[in-house]
């Protein structure tokens, strides 16, 4: 007779989770976050790693080039906080940025707004691919 | 240096990378993540063109 609690004291194969791959789980966010790409990187997705840090790179290092603006933790206006957080997904390359004193300079014309857009989305497409490399460090994408 | 793109070059390099991250990101095998980011690119690019149409009219 089936036991119909079986099902949750006996996990399945997929469902079981090995020191190796809980440490992954949390090393593969982490420095995809630091370094865009490299979180698909360390689990040998290499084409798709090196994608994504040539497309988010690309797109930061453009945004910087059109001198877009960067936020900081100032804590003021709303959008200056959202902008912020956009900001804070590119991880490495906005703390080398703050670092350098780069993209603090005034908005003069249109490109250079979509300079400050580009870097923004760059690290919202960054926190999408921290997402995609959790889910590969759990099982969940091949 | 500053960079100088139009506004139709940036928009294009916008949706070109976009659609390279959403591929990779929202599809499990190789062939489906080229077709959806073909896809993604193909919104993104007709959005830009139908935008850009829809306030030229507004304009007249």
């Amino acid at each position: 007779m089936a036991n119909p609690t079986s099902a949750k004291i006996n996990p399945t194969p997929a469902a079981k989770t090995t020191p190796a791959s809980s440490m992954m789980a949390v090393l593969a966010p982490a420095v995809g976050w630091f370094i865009p790409g490299v979180g698909h990187l360390i689990q040998r997705r290499w084409i798709r790693g090196s994608l994504l840090l040539v497309s988010i790179a690309t797109m930061f290092a453009l945004g910087l080039a059109m001198q877009g603006h960067i936020y900081k933790a100032n804590g003021g206006d709303i959008l200056d906080i959202l902008g912020f957080v956009g900001d804070l997904g590119a991880g490495g390359m906005y703390i080398a940025t703050l670092a350098m004193n780069g993209g603090q300079g005034a908005i003069a014309f249109a490109i250079a707004d979509y300079g400050t857009k580009f870097m923004i989305v760059s690290g919202l497409l960054n926190f999408i691919a921290v997402a995609d490399a959790y889910h590969i460090a759990i099982g969940k994408k091949s | 240096m500053t960079l100088q793109l139009t506004h139709f070059s940036a928009a294009l390099v916008f949706a070109l990378i976009a659609s390279i991250v959403f591929g990779i990101t929202h599809r499990d095998t190789a062939r489906d993540m080229i077709r959806y980011g073909l896809y993604c690119f193909a919104m993104f690019l007709g959005g830009i063109l139908v935008a850009g149409w829809a306030m030229w009219l507004v304009r007249r």
